[in-house]
């Protein structure tokens, strides 16, 4: 009678993370090398450009009640210096006494520079079809700028030190009605969901290769997605509350994941299922 | 206005070979919005290119091709400073042309 | 607040709709695809055809013979979503100037039409929507109106959390 139930319990706790979607043994070779085929098929015609051309002309445009454009936006490098400044993001800014990423560093400029609102720089950060967001376009192109460029988030300044040590802390930190971590998908080697290799971002290696694909042109999205997405993307998909835009929290994970991945060779725009 | 296109055009022995990106939402019309109601078809019927002035490609296209369409085609004949011309024309009537010169 | 945005249940809407309107009858549909905007050259009775037979039948194609003389190149045999499904194919069937897509388990099963003037290779690449894994067929027309229907199966999946 107990060997029974002891069967039936073993059972049920395999189907339950079968479920879940959670294997451990590796895919079959020929599916792997049939979606690696898929993945460069993609990659010859990449409408990231359409952003990055779209955020390129919000760069240089004269916009917003002072009517300036954002070439003297410090994202830093120096005033209006883009190429590789993606690389060394997020990272301290003295002139707002805080770290900040390329999204918020971004809104910042708009603020200061161009006079918008931080209410009208955030109505639509996602875009959804006809509905555009100018920050995605923006960092396509600011981002594009970095492509071939070496991973190098500084990591002097206290703040840069703490808003690390805090994104360490989130990313281990359990929680939601489904008790997931960050880790519980990207802590281990050999997961995946369905179809989906997921990244081991505590590993060097995958951290790297995970961090410099982002931003990327989401195909079952039809967009371009960019880091803040990702984070709040992976938060609902974890059953968390909600990520908001550029919160601090937001800012600390994307410095412990970009820190992680330091040494990578940045490639991003990309573009991904 | 519709956004432009982004052409790259290559030539290798005379041959061409032109890759394309379009802006464009190609809705299938079968789509429903959040709030439940339809989102009208709207999608690039008839893309035509000109090589110098002369038709060298024409297709025309249905709602099943993706979102921000992806087109890539060859021809020959083709010498460096040739202007290669892009013409797009959607079921509402839309329409955006784009040239490169060929390098 | 929450930002706005394309959520993973938009997609999954809009890959359910395709779905429940692959199953619907079809003279619940009309005409789909619609008409054809003015100054254009539109074959609608073929983009509007609900079958195959119906859409080779608008194309003039009749009973096009089976063939293997056409490359399908870098097309994958799975697609990660089928949002975005490469397609790329090359016929080597001489005097071919134009060349059809179909994707049988499509609503519509026309895809696209190119046409190949003298000195155009008959090749194209492209990106096509697929509703599910399904057989997509490359349709070949000669100068001398002879038709050839060049098959392949191309598996689509949805990956990761769908998202």
């Amino acid at each position: 009678m107990r060997r029974t139930f002891w069967w039936a319990a073993a059972i049920a706790a395999a189907t339950a993370l079968g479920l879940l979607g959670i294997r451990v043994q590796a895919q079959p070779s020929d599916t792997i090398k049939e979606i690696e085929r898929y993945r460069e098929a993609l990659a010859d015609g990449n409408p990231a450009e359409l952003w990055e051309a779209r955020g390129e002309e919000l760069w240089k445009t004269r916009r917003g009640p002072r009517q300036a454009s954002l070439e003297a936006c410090d994202i830093g490098k120096g005033p209006g210096v883009v190429a590789g400044a993606y690389a060394s993001l997020p990272r301290y800014f003295a002139d707002v006494d805080r770290v900040m990423d390329l999204e918020t560093r971004l809104v910042h400029c708009m603020v200061t520079l161009q006079g918008f609102s931080p209410a009208e720089t955030t109505r639509q950060v996602y875009g959804a079809g006809t509905k555009r967001s100018d920050v995605e376009a923006l960092v396509a192109y600011v981002t594009a700028a970095s492509r071939g460029v070496i991973m190098d988030v500084p990591m002097h300044h206290p703040k840069e030190r703490a808003a690390y040590a805090l994104g360490e802390r989130i990313f281990f930190f359990r929680g939601g009605s489904h008790d997931f971590s960050c880790a519980s998908c990207h802590g281990d080697p050999g997961k995946r969901i369905r179809l989906q290799d997921l990244p081991n971002l505590t590993d060097r290696n995958d951290a790297q290769r995970a961090y410099t694909s982002w931003p990327a042109y989401r195909v079952s999205q039809g967009e371009l997605r960019t880091m803040q997405w990702r984070l709040y993307d992976c938060f609902r998909q974890q059953r968390f509350p909600a990520l908001e835009f550029g919160s601090e929290a937001s800012i600390a994970l994307t410095a412990f994941l970009a820190s992680n991945a330091n040494g990578g060779t940045f490639n991003a725009p990309a573009i991904k299922r | 206005m519709p956004d432009p296109m982004r052409i790259r055009a290559t030539i290798q022995d005379s041959q061409a070979t032109v890759r394309v990106l379009m802006s464009h939402e190609m809705e299938t019309g079968q789509r429903k919005d959040s709030a439940g109601n339809v989102v009208p078809a709207h999608f690039i019927q008839s893309v035509v290119a000109s090589h110098n002035g002369r038709q060298v490609f024409r297709a025309e296209w249905g709602p099943a091709v993706s979102k921000n369409p992806y087109l890539q085609f060859q021809f020959g004949g083709a010498k460096a400073g040739d202007k290669v011309q892009i013409t797009w024309v959607d079921n509402k009537g839309e329409t955006r042309t784009d040239e490169v010169v060929l390098r | 607040m929450r930002p706005a945005g394309v959520s993973r249940r938009t997609v999954l809407e809009a890959l359910g709709s395709l779905a429940a309107v692959a199953a619907m009858p079809r003279h619940a549909f009309g005409q789909t695809a619609g008409a054809a905007a003015a100054g254009i050259q539109w074959n609608a009775a073929a983009f509007n055809a609900q079958t195959v037979d119906e859409a080779l039948k608008a194309l003039g194609a009749g009973t096009p013979a089976p063939t293997t003389e056409v490359s399908w190149g870098s097309t994958p045999q799975i697609a990660e979503n089928g949002a975005v499904v490469p397609i790329s194919v090359s016929s080597k069937i001489p005097g071919t100037d134009a060349i059809a897509i179909f994707i049988e388990k499509n609503p519509n099963k026309l895809a696209a039409n190119f046409y190949f003037p003298e000195g155009t290779a008959p090749a194209l690449s492209t990106r096509v929507k697929m509703s599910e894994s399904s057989l997509v067929h490359a349709l070949v027309k000669t100068k001398d109106n002879k038709y050839f229907l060049a098959t392949r199966e191309i598996k689509v999946t949805l990956g990761g959390c769908g998202g």
